[in-house]
């Protein structure tokens, strides 16, 4: 069985069109990221969560109605989980004092505004209280450890591939982070530590298909020397093509898998990994390659003349012995 | 073909070692069957998220260790004036780190020097204007000190909590600077009472009383002020749920401390109330014979957490132990014999997170977890059956090989499941099925090229497995960096996606290699590969 035959399409033709695109959605997305901003999870901007589950079902209002007597307007109340659980996730951005045991007072206020607000039995599933110095660090943290994580891989390719190559690498992973942030902001997903999670899959992800097609580049520019850039770079595109749609179509079933039945906790994971996922195979087909072409220009392939090995290209006759671990170096 | 029984050999045990490891414990844990207990306490750990519990980020105020060092040094000083007969001085602590000594008459600056010299080798002393001394602590002592208070408090974490009886608790330093405690408790669910527990002082005074009980501390003051050395420490007259308070005047340098405790239990007083035993160790029973001998008639302060309990009248010399009465419940005699038991904490702690997650919610997570994962493996299997045919059983007996290797490590390297780790794992399925991928698709257009069946086999492999080296190593770069810097979760994610990637890479190239070579090895003449 066959997707399709190898297929003969002009990718590089699509590059501004491709980049426009891209350059609409990411200017869409900061510029809500900055005016609306994306919400913060309790565990970024402190504050208290509870989670109760109540023994029938109940109304929201009531709910908000209750812990709104108490707190200021806030507060922030919606179902969590299975809707047969009645569980209401409630948020407010209060939490107790850093010092000795305060911190979960809140957690306690918000316990007794429910008990006197004349609500069904319930008992708290889930509670949780942040002290801002936390969150301070959590932010930092992670995007720290995001900034490295891209410096290795990019330090990566570089020795193994060419500065361009990881040039391109790099541009198609911070454009799918960006656009996964992006529709995080249209959405309004909670920033949580499990989407940070995700965000850093999917800079995994993406390079990891970035890589796939430059590794055939590589192989490629050794059997093809006396064609253009443009032509090797398509050509590897279109060879690839089928893993691609196979790899990414599997991925994102079971991205899609998780979002439907992995419950609340994981919603806003699957959401960033579903929309990961297909911004990274878009990337490197349009994104990667249109950026190795525009870096090395539209000469001849000189850099890839002084490429080692002399083995024609792949598939026509296998490289077992080709060394293929040899760098394509270029200038 | 000795090659290839050398091959099947190494997969064979391989997938036996990795499931005894990984997948009998939860098999015997589930349906009763019996298993040694080595291979048990070695079984796949739940998270917190998934099993339910308590998750507590504590801050070690190291300042107020400081202070209390600073505290002690400045006493010292003062009791070496003394000594030397040096009069007038007057001696501040400023701030954690710092005190100073005013007053010192210019013909007594040579004595005084000597006198200070004691403190010198963790202070250091400049000289300012006008007979002032400014005594700050040295920068290393800083950091040794501050080290240590979190270590100790850790420790005393950890034996409190171990006698709590929770089950395999994790505590475990955290945090920029080092002084984050991060406490896990599995299963508890009164998170106020293991607060209560791991947050109390433990800090157990014997002192003699000066002057007291009065009811004021103005009655203690001299000219207004606490006589040099002393202290004032409010009680209660008489035992718990006496809403009098009353002070007793104290030195401020106790004669016995918590540390010269040899142990503590749940007993009762001579009314038949809760009471909490002590018995003293050797250098303590020491001291306190001393001090007890040479006060007879006067009373004695038992001061816990800064606050007077009992102060009895000496009645003779009493050596290795004593009672603290006045405690409350038959509960709080246990815990504070539990928390006198494993120390003080150096430093009091405050609550920086708290989370709480009920037992439902976790099972409904892991629930949940574990549908979407099974949904995701089958469409996959599905998928790979209908497009490679009998190649796509390669690609399923390897992802489930891979499966099985992941349980197996994470079970041995003591992993915890959680759920950014089983989302980890549906993410490894993904790498696992693009490596399956890529190898077949190089397979096709191998044999597409007119090429034979076993050298399309052959090249597919060999030259898909240096693409997968590169695609593995740059995802365990960045992997290797989340591990480093992140926390909690983003950690549980990193383990479980290294773990998987190099199992992977076994899985996919070497497993599914030798899978191909058994079906081929019997046909001498193979036209048709079903992919």
């Amino acid at each position: 069985m066959q997707i399709f035959k190898l297929p003969h399409i002009d990718y590089l033709r699509w590059k501004w069109p491709a980049l426009a695109v891209s350059g609409l959605i990411i200017v869409a997305g900061l510029a809500t990221i900055f005016t609306r901003g994306i919400p913060m999870g309790i565990e970024f901007a402190g504050g208290t969560a509870v989670v109760a589950a109540f023994e029938q079902d109940v109304s929201l209002d009531q709910v908000r109605d209750a812990v709104n007597r108490n707190f200021g307007g806030e507060t922030v109340v919606h179902t969590f989980g299975d809707p047969g659980q009645h569980q209401v996730m409630i948020r407010v951005p209060q939490v107790g004092a850093e010092t000795g045991a305060a911190l979960s007072e809140v957690v306690d206020k918000v316990n007794a505004a429910l008990q006197s607000g004349g609500l069904p039995k319930f008992e708290i599933a889930y509670s949780e209280a942040v002290g801002p110095a936390v969150g301070q660090q959590l932010r930092s943290q992670g995007f720290w450890a995001a900034v490295l994580a891209l410096g290795g891989i990019l330090l990566y390719i570089t020795f193994r591939y060419q500065f361009s190559f990881a040039i391109g690498a790099i541009i198609a992973t911070i454009h799918d982070l960006l656009i996964t942030l992006s529709f995080l902001a249209f959405f309004q997903h909670d920033m949580t530590l499990n989407v940070i999670a995700a965000l850093l899959t999917i800079a995994g992800y993406s390079s990891n298909d970035t890589i796939v097609i430059f590794d055939r580049v590589r192989e490629n520019l050794r059997g093809m020397r006396r064609d253009s850039l443009r032509d090797v770079l398509n050509l590897s595109v279109n060879q690839t093509m089928s893993r691609t749609i196979i790899t990414s179509g599997t991925a994102l079933l079971s991205a899609l898998a998780l979002y439907l039945f992995g419950g609340d906790v994981l919603r806003s994971f699957a959401f960033t990994l579903l929309v990961g996922l297909i911004s990274g195979t878009y990337s490197t087909i349009f994104i990667a390659i249109a950026v190795v072409s525009m870096w090395r220009g539209k000469g001849p392939l000189k850099a890839a003349a002084r490429a080692p090995a002399a083995a024609p290209s792949a598939p026509q006759q296998p490289t077992r012995k080709s060394k293929p671990q040899r760098k394509a170096r270029a200038s | 073909m000795q090659n290839l029984r050398w091959k099947i050999i190494t997969c064979v045990v391989a997938f036996i070692v990795f499931s005894a490891v990984g997948i009998y414990p939860i098999l015997a844990n589930r349906y009763g069957v019996p298993a040694p207990k080595w291979l048990m306490d070695r079984q796949l750990k739940l998270g917190l998220d998934l099993q339910g519990g308590v998750h507590l980020v504590l801050r070690v105020q190291t300042d107020d260790a400081l202070r209390h060092e600073t505290d002690v040094e400045s006493e010292l000083v003062r009791e070496s004036l003394k000594t030397a007969g040096i009069t007038g001085g007057t001696i501040t602590v400023d701030g954690p780190t710092q005190f100073r000594v005013e007053g010192i008459a210019p013909d007594q600056d040579a004595a005084f020097r000597q006198a200070a010299a004691a403190v010198e080798t963790n202070f250091d002393r400049s000289p300012a204007a006008g007979g002032v001394y400014v005594f700050t602590m040295r920068p290393n002592i800083q950091v040794n000190l501050r080290e240590e208070a979190v270590t100790q408090a850790r420790q005393t974490i950890e034996r409190r909590v171990n006698e709590l009886g929770v089950a395999e608790p994790s505590i475990a330093q955290q945090g920029s600077n080092g002084d984050e405690i991060l406490v896990q408790l599995p299963g508890v669910s009164d998170i106020n009472r293991a607060k209560e527990v791991m947050g109390s002082p433990g800090l157990l005074q014997l002192k003699i009383v000066e002057q007291g009980p009065v009811g004021s501390r103005e009655q203690l003051m001299v000219n207004g002020q606490v006589p040099a050395g002393m202290e004032i420490v409010p009680g209660s007259s008489r035992g718990a749920g006496d809403a009098n308070t009353v002070y007793y005047l104290v030195k401020r340098v106790a004669a016995v401390e918590g540390r010269d405790l040899r142990s503590a239990r749940p007993g009762i007083d001579s009314a038949g109330r809760p009471a909490v035993n002590f018995t003293l160790s050797s250098e303590g029973s020491r001291k306190f014979g001393d001090i007890t001998g040479a006060n007879i008639g006067r009373n004695l302060a038992i001061i816990l957490d800064n606050r007077v309990q009992t102060a009895p009248v000496i009645n003779g010399r009493i050596t290795n132990n004593g009672i603290i009465e006045g405690i409350g419940s038959q509960e709080e005699v246990q815990d504070l014999s539990l928390i006198l038991r494993s120390g003080s904490l150096p430093a009091p702690l405050s609550y920086l997170q708290e989370r709480k997650i009920g037992p439902t919610l976790g099972a409904d997570s892991i629930r949940a977890g574990i549908v979407a994962s099974l949904v995701g493996l089958l469409l996959v299997v599905a998928f790979m059956l209908v497009y490679y045919k009998a190649s796509g059983v390669n690609a399923v007996v390897a992802l489930l090989f891979n499966l099985v290797i992941l349980l197996g490590l994470m079970a041995y390297v003591g992993a915890v499941m959680t759920l950014p780790g089983i989302a980890g794992f549906i993410l490894t399925m993904g790498m696992g099925v693009d490596s399956n991928v890529l190898i077949f698709e190089r397979i096709k257009e191998e044999l597409a090229a007119e090429r034979g069946v076993r050298a399309s086999i052959n090249a597919g492999f060999s030259r898909v497995f240096l693409t997968l080296l590169d695609t593995h190593i740059s995802a365990l770069i960045a992997a290797a960096f989340l591990f480093q810097f992140g926390t909690g979760p983003i950690r549980g994610f990193a383990v479980t996606l290294s773990v998987g990637l190099l199992s992977n890479i076994f899985t996919s190239t070497f497993v599914s290699k030798t899978l191909f070579e058994t079906a081929l090895a019997n046909r001498r003449q193979v036209a048709t590969l079903s992919i």
